[in-house]
Order: structure tokens, then C-alpha cells, then sequence
């Protein structure tokens, strides 16, 4: 009876890679199968694995997989097993049966099963296959199941946990009509409950294949913790069986064993909703069903009771993982009742978790449109090949900004569509790019538009954060108070479960991105736009952090800085690569999954063509140089876009095979969080509905070794830890339905398509009434941000720069000058006490650190001038020398103020230990041994000064005209009665004309610009000539010439004097008008207006003329 | 600036009925009419207020057709411009002197009405350019922009931006006339939103006023305001400073 020495569950655990294939997924489905009653909270949880057809909801193409319906059995049993068979015809107890049964009932339907379908050469489909696994002794059993762990394979809890059931636990019923071969409730009775264990095991007549299992050495605390469990439901009068089955089952889901399942957290939240199930009682039925039936048709999970029994178990193996989740989560879990009376310790442990955890996830807000800066270097008329192609470009950046203004004010109306309003538009641009090679200057501000508005994570699809603090509501301003609203409407919202696989979507303000490039229809522009993704996705993916040399404790001022820059550049790069995956499997977008000959022609096809972006020697750099961290996640999200063939495409083969052994390989060295984002986001892409599912299990195609040989660099990434949950959650947006599982289980009204409502904490009135200080606050970091907007984003990153180095050198100054003068000082403080007898040496040491404390607040002091000084003087080294003083000046005063931040910062917060850490290390060594100028002040702009006494009240230039336009309008008629011009008029005209013209406004108006007179000669000079013409005084003229001479300070055009129209003026004069015309030719020769020469040669054109004959 | 505009827009309603073929001849048919009983007569400018138009526009409709006539040739844009800035250019004396008083005499249009509305336009670029130097705000003037190769360029760009009632501004444009919807409209088209598409929010002050409900672009970024703003938040730099 003991023969089977290599159970079923050993061989498997061995042969990792068939069991992976075909275990796995059967296992999965298996789950789901039997929980598929029980579970009504949420969707059904997808498996996409090949033998799920029953369960599965979104999945295609399901012909594949028809083949596979292996059973639980097939992996249990043994063909040896089969005499176990005999042990229940000879009527040992009802207990042991039911375990051979379960390994008979295997076993045929393992025979039944075979029969014609062997096609695809997988386990499950035959026994044929089964008998080529080397059977390797059970004394080697696979690291990974680690049994011997008693923390990871704790007994079941106390007792208590099961004598406190769960309310909805309903007792067992008696059998039903459709369940004759069951046996009365007295089975349970009748199991002898005196019954030692090992008399048990002696006996051989039960748990043929677990005990088989156990006789090798998985040691002897699995079967004490078994037995503890035994114990457990013996009390519980419960089905010892089926106990045994769940506790096999749950096996499976041990430390290390998540790497087998394609998503890790789908399994958690079937896991969860197994936690949450509110079975009904019609499926308790079978409560107490007994051995005889096959055994996949019984259901383990009929109960409730079972589902959270296996649910807390799983859980309890997968801590690990639950205690790196965000903080609202495990305050769900940490409150769960359900794990609290089925488990103690792990509710204690997760309550420690909670406490403990830092990991908040907070809601994000929207960032509203933002445009793109204009680059002269980039943007200006000399990047464009003709004057047209500039002003059609410059249309073109505005009607970019209408259509996206448009889209913002519209979208979410209803009846607005986007190709309806905008196509026609959106083509008629394209058009206009395309007879003008504009292309590549929109494709670059195309995609410098898309990161700069959905680079953050969008809170469209996923309103499931907590709440934004307090901080931000208030920072957000009276200004945004609208926005909140609509953000608040969203809380209140029901919200549906909606599993944690959603396809691949473009929330957001992506959604007009992506339409923009349906619309456009333009090859051009996709072409020109998935070069400028690659290029900006290849300079992204070369991220460097900073090396440093981490000394001490400034390091974790710089690891703060590294994660802000990876998290940038992660979500960046996860973005532009969706993008790039969109463009890139458009053409070949199909709504249906293809037939099998569509298929082979298209492979035949599309294997001689490249990709665009050489992903696959990116992700194999990535690993080499241990940088999947960041690689990962963008090529998966490129991936999530494939269409329906390209998957099966020879190169994209190569790139899922190598992404599945990340999936597999244990990398223990990787950061957790790492790992987990990485486990995260490869168990979403499985989930894709495009990405085939055999992919995850039939990993024929094995080229790259499991071990890829790594180079350990200094831009690894892998072991930073880099990510937090913030970020894994942004990322993983989907991990959030988690919560919102375990949350509706709480409100208790999980429906079958979840429907909750969200609570809302109500916070104090004073909140929405942001306080004045924090709106402030507020503004100067907008202000801070608005300043780079339209500078040169190298200024920006100077800026960073120096504020880092700056900040980190100034924690190294102040420990080598100020904590090595207190040092010193308290070296000769303690040398003195040191020598006086019975001195508590720790006492002694904590008092003249404390004596140090108050002088190390002076670090801050120091700290501050350090960046003061050092700040601007880098600044102005690296910045261009044409950076004007205002620009200059403030990037000196941010690079300052952010340098100090970072120092300060730290030294306030670490300045004390610091000084301790020193003087210690000091005392110890002794007890060894006896014996800046100011940010330059701008220069004030020179002000060119007026004439002396001006008190800059002449009127302006814009008046004088008006009074000329008068004087004009009376000169030249029609005259009302009695209208004049008189001398005083124009007196006071020609004085005021000189006052403007004195003052520096005006000279500031020719500066800028033509002086507005500048145009008006032709009006001008006749005013003058009609002057001297109705006032024959020579005063008038005079004035008139120190104008035009020291006023104008341009030289006048005078000669228009002698134009026919003006000379006709004079032509009907008086001999006294010419007489002054003299005087005005003698004027203008005299004052250097013009040169006797230039009158000759005007007097000699007009002579050209035709004049009327002269009348004297 | 309230009435110049209305009156502009109503000469722009009635443009099209002055420059029919026929309406031309008829005034050209007067012009000369007039002039032949007496030279010296406003004939132009009597003739303009009688059909309710622009007397510049007017003298333009007739030196026009005068020069058409003389040429024969349809006479460039340029020309006519140059001629109506300087009458003198103008081949027949007596058609000049008719020019001039059109031009002159007319409150809307023609040469010397352009020139007093680009020097108002320019005065208050001025005041703008003294307070932003006297509020200490460093800026980069139109005339740098284009040197620089900007296609579009407002008034004045902040160097450092500022904060003016709480919104962030980034350029500031200078109207010297009364921000009415149609105006407003046009420039939010040619102007403003390029402005903000290039460097962001900005600010645009109506030194004449504007109609309140204009104002409705704020949380975007376009600010309207008839002053020179007093609530002005600039970057500070507190632990620089101190």
C-alpha cells in the first residue's frame, strides 16, 4: 500500500517546467470552476489559461483550448496509487477512502480523457507523457517548497478561530435527493476521533498520496502541522477530506511558487473574493457529499466556509507580497472579521503591517492643458526650409491648440464625437503638413503636448485612492474649487468592480491623443511620430542615476532624489511606448482573432520585416545590464497593443519567451517592489486579450537560457529600490480593485457587478476655505514651474543639478567643518572628564552630545550660507553667458532655495545623530588609545535722462497729433466762420511738440519702435509751411527749426517741402510769404538741414514743372 | 474709442454697397462734376458726408478710379497708400488738395487717424513697459522676440512669470482701445491663443475697458484687465534672501 514512494505532487514539484505548463493552468481553472457558484461579489475572475473555458469570460478562439479538460485527479493521482482501491472495497474507514477515491477517480478520468486528444503532446492529456518524467526520489525536494518553514507554513491558527464561525456559515444540511450516494451527517461522527495520528499513517489507509509525498523527507512538521490541523477539524467534526484537499491545494500557492502563475494578483483577488464570498444555501448541499462520487465533480469550495478557509490560508503564504500592498489595503484586510477568526496570527501580523506601513497611495489631480513652449532653437524660421513652411507651421501649432481646446471643453458631452467635430479639421491640417514637409516639427510637438499632459498617472480610470490630503485640498486653491467638486461627484459614484485585467486603454487626455492619430489617417505623420517615440523612448531608457558613493546617511537624501527621476522617466517612457505600440500594430488591428490560414499567410508575411524599435535587444540589454526595472514595464505596455498576429511573429516569439522567463527566474536579489511591479505588469500583459494565452504555458521556444549571463554595471537598477507603491500602483492602476473588493465586502453590498458606495470621510467646513498661507504656498510652485515653462529645458535641469550637488556638498561641509569643530571640542571636553573616576563612559558621552545639540543647530545656519554662496556661483558657470540678469537671477535664487531645501532638510532631521555618530566614534578611538557674496544685484537699466527739469508730464505724441490733425483741418478747409489758426495756437503747439519730443517717452517710443512722426512727414512739413504762411513772423519759424534740428534728433525730411502740392501753397503768396521763404531756405541752410546744394537741385525739379504762367 | 469702434464697424456693414461698379462711377461722375463748378469747394469731403462714408475712404475710391482712368491700369495698393499719405504725389494738384482735405477731416481713417491710433497703441506700451520696469519685472520686449525668430510675439514676455490674482501670466499684451466681443473674439483668434499655445497663460489689459463677460478665459489663462494690475505675486525666494 506504501509502494508509491514518488507521489504524483514530488514528480510534479520536480519537473517545474511541465508543471508550469499543465498543471498550473489546470489548477487555476480548477478554482474557479469550483468556486464559480459560491463567488457573487465582483466578476468572475479571469483565467485565461487553456483549460478554462467553462469559467473564463473574455476570451476568443476558444477551440484551442476545447481539447484540455484534464482534472484535479490527473495531478494527484499515481497509477500506482490505484491499489489504494482495494483499501476501500475491504471498508476501511470512510476518511481513508475518500482519499484513494479521489486518486481512482484521477486516474480514470485521466484514462477517459486521453482518449484522442494527445494532439499538442501536454501532460494533462495523457499518461503516455508522464512516464518519460524522471521520477526523481522524493529526497530531493525542490527548494522552493519550503515545508520546513513553520512560519510559512504555520499551523492553521488556534482553535478559537474555528468555534467563532463566521455568521454565514451554514450548518451542514442533510443530504438531498440528487445526492444518493452521499451519506447521512453521521459520517462525520463516526470518523473515530480517539484515533491517534500515527496510528493513522500505520494504518496506510489514508491520504495515500500526501503521506506518499511526506515520506521522503518533507519533514515531519508538515505532518505535525497537518496533524495540528487534523486536530482542528476533528473538533470541528469537519470533512477531514476535504480539509486535506483544500490544505493541498493551498500548497500551491507558497512563497516562491507565484512565479508559476501567470498574474500573481489575479489569483490574489479570486483569492479575496473567495475571502468575501456570501455563498447561498442551495450549493451547501453537498456539504456533507461523501467519497464515492468522481471527485472533480465535487465541489472542495462548496462552502463558505471552505472558500475563506483557503482563502486565509493562501493569504498567510502570500504576506510577503500582501504586506508590500498600499496602506488602505491592508487596513481592509488588517479589519477583515473573516481573518481575524480564522486566523489570529495573520490578522495580528497584518495589523502590525498596517501599522507600520508608510506606503499611502494617494489620488492624483488632473493637471489641466498646458501648451508646449516655443524654442527658438527648435522652432524658429531657421529649422524650416522656405517662409512658407515656417507660417504655415505657426497655423498650424494654433489650430493643434483649438482642436485640443475644443476637445477639452467637449468631449465629455454627450452626442459630441470626435471624428464628426474634429476629423474634417484634423485632415485638412494634415494636408497642409504634407505640402509644406512640416511633418517632423508637428510629430515633435505632437508628442512633447502628450508627455506633458498624461505623463502623471490619470486618475480617470482608477478614482480609488485615498483621498488627497488635507495639504492639497488646501493647496489647490479657491481657484480649483470646481475641479474638487467634480472630483468629489466621482467619489460618490457607485463604482463597479471591474476585476483586475482591464484591457488596454488610453484614459484620459490620451483619448485625444490617440483619436487625433485615428482622424489624422496621415502614413506621414505616424511615420515622423514614431520616430520622434523612438528616439525620446531610446533617450529615456538610457537613465543613469547619479552615482555616488554612499557614504552615510545622505544617501537617503539621494535616494529620494533617484526615485523621482526614475519615476519620471518610467511613466514617461510607459507612455510614449503605448503610443509607439498603437502606431506600430494599427495597420494590422483587427477586431476578430484571425483564422488559422489568415494567420500562416500573415506570419509568412510580416517575418521579413523589422520592427521599428529593436525591442527585443533593448529587453535583452535591460536584463544583462540589470535594468529591467525600467525596461520592462514600457516594452510591456508596448506590447499590450499587439493585434492578433504579431505575437506569433518569430521576433515577437523571442521577446515573450524572454519577458516569461522574467516571469519564472527568481531574481532574488532585485528589490521587492521591483520585482513586484515587474510580476505586475507581466501578469497584466498575459491577461491582454490579444496576447495569446498559450503563450504563458507552451514556451516551446526556449532559445534564451534561463540564466542570462548579467553584468553587474554601475547603471544597474534592478537592486535600487526604485519603486514604491505609489508608483507600482500608478503603474498597476488595476491593483487598486483589490481594495475596492475587500472595500464593498465592507459596505456590504457587493452585487455581482460590485456597485458600492464609496464612503466619503467628511472633513472639517474649514477645508474648502484654503487657508491663505498654503494658496501661496501654492502659487510659488506654480510660479516655480511656470518660470521653466518657456525657458530652455537645459536651464531646468542646470537648476536641479546644482540644487543636488549643492545640497550634498553642503552636508559634507558642514561634517567637515562645523560637526569636526564640535568634535574636536567635545574631544577635549571628554578628555577631561574621562580622567575623573567612575565615570559612566555612555552618561558622559550623552551629556556632551547634548551640551553639542544646541551648537549643531547652527548647522542650519551655515548650511543655508553654504548654498547661498555656492549655489549662484555654479549657477552662473554652466549657465550661458547671454542668460539675462532677471533669468539668471532666479534660477540662482531656486537652485539656492532647493539646495537648502535638501540640506536643511536632512540636517535638521539628522544633524543630532550625526554629531553623536561623530563624537562616539571619537570617544571610542580615545578610550583605545590613551594618551558668500549675495546674489549680484542687477545693475538698474541706465536711464537715458530727459532734459534737465523734466518732469515727464509732456503730453503724449498721440495727442500732439490730434492738435496738428486740428490745426490741419482749419488750415486746409472747409473753415467755419471766423476759424483761424492762430499764433498763439500754434505757438503753444510747436511748444509742446518740442516737450514730447524732449522727453525720454518718447525717445523710449523710437526705441521701440518707428516714432509715430516718423510717417507722417508728408502731414508734417505742410503744417509747418501753412505755420509760416498764416503767421508771417520769423519767431515761429525759428522755433520751428530748433525742432526739426535738436528735437527730432533723426534727420528731417525737409526736401518735402518742395513738392508741387506745397509750392502751390506758395505760388499764390504774398511778396511778404516769399520773403519769409527766403528766410526759411536761409534757416535750413544755416541750421544744417539741408545743403544748398539739395535746395538747388529741389528748386531745379519744381522748375520742371508745369506752373501756371506767372502773373507778374 | 467706444464710438470710433461703432462707427467702424458700421462703415465696414455699409464697405461693400460704396464699391459696387456703379456706386464708383457716381462718385467719380460728382467728383468731377464739382470740381469743374469750383476747385476749391470741399467736393470730396461734402460728397462723403452726404452718403454717410468715410471721407479718406472716399478720396481713396476716387483717386482710385482717377488713376485707373489716367493709367489705365488697375494701380497697386502701395501707390495709392503713399499717395494718400502724401497728397503731393498725387498727379493733379487739384485732385491732391481734395485728397488732403478728406484726409485730414476724417476721424476714422486715413493716414493721420492710423498714425494717432499707432501712437496711442505705443504710449501705452510705453506706461506698460514704466510700470514693469518700476514694479521691477524683467521682460523681453516684442522687437527681441522677433530678432530671436518668434513666429508670434506679444507685447511683452516676463522673464520670470508672475502671478497676477492668483493666475499665473507668462506675456502680457497691451490694447489701447475698448475690449468689445467682436474685437475680443478676433484677437483671442490671431493673437492671444497663440500667445498662450507659445509661452502659456498671459494677461491682456484694455486700457479702455471691456466688457466683463469677456473675461471668461481665466482659468485657462487668458486675464483680461482695463489697469495695470495691483495684485502681483512675484517668485520669491525667502531663504535666498534672508
Amino acid at each position: 500500500c506504501r509502494t508509491p514512494r514518488t507521489s504524483a505532487v514530488v514528480v510534479i514539484l520536480v519537473s517545474l517546467s511541465l508543471l508550469q505548463k499543465d498543471f498550473v493552468p489546470f489548477l487555476l481553472n480548477f478554482l474557479r470552476e469550483q468556486t464559480s457558484q459560491i463567488l457573487t461579489n465582483g466578476p468572475p475572475t479571469p483565467a485565461k489559461t487553456p483549460n478554462s473555458k467553462a469559467h473564463g469570460s473574455q476570451r476568443t478562439g476558444s477551440e484551442r483550448r476545447a481539447g484540455h479538460k484534464a482534472s484535479l485527479g490527473s495531478f494527484l493521482a499515481t497509477p500506482e496509487a490505484l491499489p489504494v482501491r482495494r483499501g476501500r472495497r475491504k471498508g476501511s474507514s470512510s476518511v481513508g477512502a475518500s482519499g484513494r477515491q479521489v486518486a481512482r477517480d484521477l486516474g480514470r478520468s485521466l484514462a477517459e480523457e486521453e482518449d484522442g486528444k494527445s494532439d499538442s503532446g501536454s501532460w494533462s492529456g495523457g499518461r503516455r507523457k508522464r512516464s518519460e518524467v524522471p521520477l526523481v526520489p522524493a529526497r530531493s525536494p525542490p527548494s522552493q517548497l519550503n515545508l520546513n518553514n513553520l512560519e510559512e507554513f504555520p499551523p492553521m491558527g488556534a482553535a478559537s478561530g474555528w468555534t467563532n464561525k463566521p455568521s454565514r456559515r451554514i450548518n451542514p444540511t442533510p443530504v438531498s435527493a440528487e445526492r444518493p450516494l452521499s451519506k447521512p451527517k453521521t459520517c462525520f461522527t463516526s470518523t473515530p476521533v480517539s484515533r491517534s495520528p500515527a496510528a493513522r499513517w500505520s494504518a496506510g489507509s489514508s491520504l495515500e498520496a500526501f503521506t506518499a509525498a511526506q515520506e521522503g523527507n518533507l519533514s515531519s512538521v508538515i505532518s505535525n502541522s497537518l496533524q495540528e490541523e487534523r486536530e482542528m477539524l476533528k473538533k470541528e467534526r469537519y470533512s477531514l477530506s476535504r480539509g486535506v484537499i483544500l490544505n493541498s491545494l493551498v500548497l500551491w500557492f507558497q512563497p516562491g511558487l507565484e512565479n508559476l502563475v501567470p498574474n500573481i494578483f489575479l489569483e490574489l483577488f479570486f483569492v479575496l473574493q473567495l475571502l468575501t464570498s456570501k455563498g447561498t444555501s442551495t450549493v451547501l448541499v453537498s456539504h456533507v457529499s461523501f467519497p464515492p462520487l468522481d471527485v472533480t465533480e465535487r465541489q472542495h469550495f462548496e462552502s463558505v466556509h471552505n472558500c475563506v478557509y483557503f482563502a486565509v490560508r493562501v493569504l498567510d503564504y502570500q504576506y510577503e507580497i500582501i504586506s508590500h500592498l498600499e496602506k488602505g489595503m491592508l487596513k481592509l484586510l488588517a479589519e477583515n472579521e473573516r481573518i481575524a477568526s480564522f486566523s489570529p496570527t495573520l490578522h495580528k501580523r497584518l495589523r502590525q503591517a498596517y501599522e507600520s506601513s508608510t506606503a499611502k497611495v494617494s489620488l492624483l489631480l488632473p493637471c489641466s492643458v498646458q501648451s508646449v513652449s516655443f524654442q527658438p532653437e527648435t522652432d524658429n524660421r531657421s529649422n524650416f526650409p522656405s517662409d512658407r513652411a515656417f507660417h504655415i507651421f505657426k497655423k498650424q501649432r494654433d489650430i493643434f491648440y483649438e482642436l485640443l481646446r475644443e476637445w477639452e471643453d467637449n468631449h465629455e458631452k454627450t452626442g459630441w464625437d470626435f471624428e464628426r467635430v474634429l476629423g474634417s479639421k484634423i485632415r485638412a491640417m494634415m494636408a497642409h503638413l504634407s505640402a509644406t514637409c512640416n511633418h517632423s516639427h508637428f510629430a515633435r510637438l505632437f508628442q512633447k503636448q502628450l508627455i506633458q499632459m498624461c505623463k502623471g498617472p490619470v486618475s480617470g480610470g482608477a478614482s480609488w485612492g485615498d483621498t488627497p490630503d488635507q495639504d492639497v485640498l488646501n493647496m489647490l486653491g479657491s481657484d480649483n474649487l470646481s475641479r474638487l467638486k467634480r472630483l468629489q461627484e466621482r467619489f460618490v459614484v457607485p463604482q463597479s468592480i471591474r476585476g483586475p485585467c482591464p484591457p488596454p486603454s488610453f484614459p484620459g487626455c490620451q483619448q485625444f491623443f490617440r483619436d487625433f492619430i485615428l482622424s489624422a489617417g496621415s502614413y506621414q505623420f505616424n511615420q515622423h511620430l514614431m520616430d520622434s517615440l523612438c528616439l525620446k523612448i531610446l533617450e529615456l531608457n538610457g537613465l543613469t542615476l547619479v552615482e555616488h558613493e554612499h557614504s552615510d546617511g545622505e544617501a537617503d537624501m539621494e535616494e529620494q532624489d533617484e526615485k523621482k527621476r526614475f519615476t519620471v522617466a518610467l511613466l514617461s517612457l510607459r507612455l510614449l511606448a503605448k503610443f509607439l505600440g498603437f502606431l506600430v500594430f494599427l495597420p494590422y488591428r483587427t477586431a476578430e482573432q484571425p483564422t488559422r490560414d489568415l494567420q500562416d499567410s500573415a506570419l509568412v508575411l510580416r517575418n521579413q520585416t523589422l520592427p521599428v524599435l529593436d525591442i527585443l535587444k533593448l529587453l535583452r540589454q535591460s536584463i544583462r545590464d540589470q535594468r529591467s526595472v525600467l525596461t520592462i514595464p514600457w516594452i510591456v505596455e508596448y506590447l499590450s497593443l499587439v493585434d492578433h498576429i504579431a505575437p506569433f511573429l518569430d521576433y515577437y516569439r523571442k521577446v515573450f519567451g524572454l519577458l516569461l522567463l522574467m516571469v519564472l527566474s527568481e531574481e532574488k536579489e532585485m528589490s521587492f517592489l521591483n520585482k513586484l511591479l515587474i510580476l505586475a505588469v507581466l501578469g497584466w500583459l498575459f491577461q491582454v486579450p490579444s496576447v495569446p494565452e498559450e503563450l504563458f504555458f507552451t514556451t516551446d521556444d526556449r532559445q534564451e537560457r534561463f540564466m542570462m549571463d548579467t553584468v553587474t554595471s554601475a547603471q544597474a537598477l534592478d537592486f535600487v529600490p526604485l519603486v514604491d507603491q505609489q508608483l507600482l500602483y500608478t503603474c498597476c492602476p488595476y491593483l487598486g480593485e483589490l481594495r475596492k473588493l475587500l472595500a464593498s465586502f465592507v459596505a456590504g453590498s457587493g452585487g455581482k457587478n460590485g456597485g458600492f458606495i464609496r464612503k466619503i470621510t467628511p472633513t472639517a467646513a474649514e477645508s474648502l476655505a484654503p487657508k491663505a498661507s498654503v494658496t501661496q504656498r501654492k502659487l510659488q510652485v506654480d510660479l516655480e514651474q511656470a518660470f521653466f515653462h518657456n525657458q530652455p529645458p537645459s536651464l531646468r535641469r542646470t537648476v536641479e543639478f546644482v540644487a543636488e550637488r549643492v545640497g550634498s556638498n553642503c552636508v559634507k561641509h558642514i561634517k567637515a567643518t562645523l560637526v569636526a569643530e564640535l568634535v574636536q571640542r567635545a574631544e577635549v571636553m571628554l578628555q577631561d572628564k574621562v580622567k575623573e573616576e567612575d565615570v559612566n563612559h555612555d552618561k558622559l558621552l550623552e551629556e556632551v552630545c547634548t551640551h553639542l545639540y544646541e551648537e549643531g543647530a547652527q548647522a542650519l545656519i551655515k548650511g543655508r550660507e553654504f548654498c547661498r554662496k555656492k549655489g549662484p556661483e555654479a549657477v552662473r558657470v554652466l549657465l550661458p553667458e547671454e542668460t539675462s540678469a532677471a533669468v539668471l537671477s532666479s534660477a540662482e535664487n531656486i537652485a539656492v532655495e532647493l539646495a537648502t531645501e535638501r540640506a536643511c532638510g536632512w540636517l535638521s532631521a539628522n544633524i543630532a545623530a550625526l554629531i553623536k555618530r561623530e563624537v562616539k566614534a571619537t570617544f571610542n578611538r580615545m578610550l583605545k588609545v590613551p594618551g558668500f557674496p549675495l546674489p549680484g544685484e542687477d545693475a538698474p537699466e541706465l536711464r537715458r535722462d530727459c532734459t534737465p527739469g523734466c518732469q515727464h508730464c509732456a503730453p503724449f505724441p498721440s495727442q500732439i497729433i490730434n492738435e496738428i490733425k486740428d490745426v490741419l483741418c482749419v488750415a486746409v478747409g472747409p473753415r467755419e466762420e471766423g476759424e483761424v489758426v492762430d499764433y498763439v495756437w500754434l505757438e503753444g503747439l510747436l511748444g509742446r511738440l518740442s516737450q514730447t519730443l524732449r522727453c525720454r517717452k518718447v525717445k523710449d517710443i523710437k526705441k521701440a519702435t518707428k516714432s509715430p512722426f516718423e510717417s507722417l512727414w508728408a502731414v508734417l512739413i505742410p503744417v509747418n509751411l501753412l505755420i509760416c504762411l498764416n503767421n508771417p513772423t520769423s519767431g515761429l519759424l525759428k522755433l520751428l527749426f530748433s525742432i526739426w534740428k535738436e528735437d527730432f534728433g533723426t534727420s528731417v525730411p525737409v526736401q518735402l517741402i518742395f513738392s508741387k502740392k506745397n509750392m502751390g501753397y506758395l505760388a499764390e503768396a504774398k511778396q511778404q510769404e516769399w520773403d519769409l521763404f527766403l528766410f526759411l531756405l536761409h534757416g535750413l541752410i544755416e541750421h544744417e538741414l539741408m545743403r544748398t546744394s539739395e535746395i538747388q537741385s529741389c528748386l531745379h525739379s519744381l522748375e520742371e514743372l508745369p506752373w501756371p504762367s506767372v502773373s507778374n | 474709442s467706444i464710438f470710433s469702434q461703432e462707427y467702424q464697424k458700421q462703415i465696414k456693414r455699409t464697405h461693400a454697397k460704396h464699391h459696387t461698379a456703379e456706386a464708383i462711377e457716381t462718385y467719380y461722375q460728382r467728383y468731377l462734376n464739382g470740381v469743374m463748378k469750383n476747385a476749391v469747394a470741399p467736393v470730396l469731403l461734402d460728397l462723403a458726408n452726404e452718403v454717410d462714408f468715410a471721407p479718406s475712404l472716399m478720396a481713396r475710391i476716387v483717386l482710385e478710379r482717377f488713376l485707373q482712368e489716367k493709367e489705365q491700369t488697375i494701380p497697386s495698393k502701395t501707390l495709392i497708400n503713399s499717395m494718400l499719405r502724401d497728397p503731393s504725389q498725387i498727379p493733379d494738384g487739384v485732385l491732391a488738395n481734395q485728397v488732403y482735405q478728406c484726409t485730414v477731416n476724417d476721424c476714422c481713417y486715413g493716414p493721420l487717424v492710423d498714425c494717432i491710433k499707432h501712437a496711442i497703441g505705443h504710449e501705452h506700451e510705453v506706461l506698460l513697459r514704466e510700470m514693469l520696469l518700476e514694479k521691477n519685472l524683467s521682460f523681453i520686449a516684442e522687437d527681441q522676440l522677433r530678432a530671436k525668430g518668434y513666429d508670434k510675439t506679444p507685447d511683452f514676455i516676463l522673464e520670470v512669470p508672475v502671478a497676477v490674482e492668483g493666475h499665473i501670466i507668462h506675456w502680457i499684451e497691451s490694447k489701447a482701445s475698448f475690449g468689445d466681443e467682436s474685437s475680443h473674439q478676433a484677437y483671442l483668434q490671431d493673437q492671444f491663443w497663440s500667445y498662450w499655445n507659445r509661452f502659456g497663460p498671459g494677461l491682456v489689459i484694455y486700457w479702455y475697458g471691456f466688457i466683463e463677460e469677456l473675461d471668461c478665459h481665466r482659468e485657462r489663462g487668458i486675464l483680461l484687465k482695463d489697469c495695470f494690475p495691483t495684485d502681483i505675486v512675484t517668485l520669491r525666494h525667502s531663504m535666498a534672501q534672508r
